[in-house]
């Protein structure tokens, strides 16, 4: 029966899209972390989508779930800010900070959200109508 | 007089399969809006129950057995990419959410809709079994 697989296919997106929720919430979290090399610093991490089938070679004929292919870190440079005093200075006074984007985990965070939203909705319809079939001829 | 579930459910039964179908193959697009690459399907559902109902072939020609049928197997659903509203999004991602929710919507209600139809037959059927 086809709204079982709806089960399926919604719950993958729901886990995939709160692991989007999660790496947002980790990068706006670290946005202010500070370190004393360019190395160690906090980077921005991005959950990559795939698009999960089950079947690997008839890839048109069934409906496909998503998942997260991987997380990659962010490309951008840390930000490296002259701070003497700072008790995690290098020996030339500098310190490294997160260079994270707060707007754009925002819009990361509010698209995360109203996937899981919708995708929430899709699988509870989904359950409604089951429950609609079974009563059938009652 | 002879009758069968087939002539008494009509097409009911065809357009209930068809619709859960189709609820699939939406949810499949709505899961994969942020996915890139991924393209949006839909299927024409007229078609594919005159297809279910016998009334119109596949439309697919195939020359061997061994080709893909380009139908389900269970189901003679034939998906379609659907053509996206507006030129590229970026990263190859053709799913126009909005309008997949309300297709996604009004398939549920005409989901329940087939629902109705099948129990107002089978409550048909159940009173002229008990002659009330």
């Amino acid at each position: 029966m086809s709204l079982y697989n709806i089960f399926g296919i919604a719950g993958s997106a729901l886990s995939a899209n709160s692991v989007m929720l999660n790496t947002t919430a980790s990068n706006i979290a670290n946005a202010q972390s500070v370190s004393s090399s360019s190395g160690d610093t906090y980077k921005g991490k991005y959950p990559v989508f795939e698009t999960l089938y089950q079947n690997k070679i008839n890839k048109t004929m069934h409906s496909p779930g998503v998942q997260v292919k991987g997380v990659v870190d962010g490309n951008a440079e840390p930000l490296r800010k002259h701070s003497p005093e700072h008790p995690m200075a290098d020996d030339d006074g500098f310190i490294y900070t997160a260079n994270i984007n707060i707007i754009e985990e925002m819009a990361n965070m509010i698209a995360a959200s109203r996937s899981y939203q919708t995708n929430l909705q899709v699988a509870t319809t989904a359950k409604q109508l089951l429950q609609r079939t079974l009563t059938l001829g009652q | 007089m002879a009758m069968n579930f087939n002539s008494i459910l009509g097409l009911n039964e065809n357009a209930l399969l068809l619709r859960a179908k189709r609820a699939e193959v939406l949810s499949s697009n709505i899961a994969n809006a942020n996915t890139p690459g991924y393209k949006a399907r839909d299927f024409d559902f007229h078609k594919a129950l005159k297809v279910a109902t016998g009334q119109q072939s596949t439309g697919i020609e195939r020359t061997n057995q061994a080709h893909f049928s380009g139908v389900n197997s269970d189901l003679p659903v034939q998906l379609q990419y659907i053509t996206p509203f507006q030129a590229g999004t970026g990263d190859g991602n053709s799913v126009d959410l909005p309008s997949q929710q309300v297709a996604f919507a009004e398939n549920a209600m005409e989901y329940q809709m087939s629902l109705r139809f099948l129990n107002g037959k089978l409550k048909g059927l159940l009173s002229a079994i008990k002659g009330e």
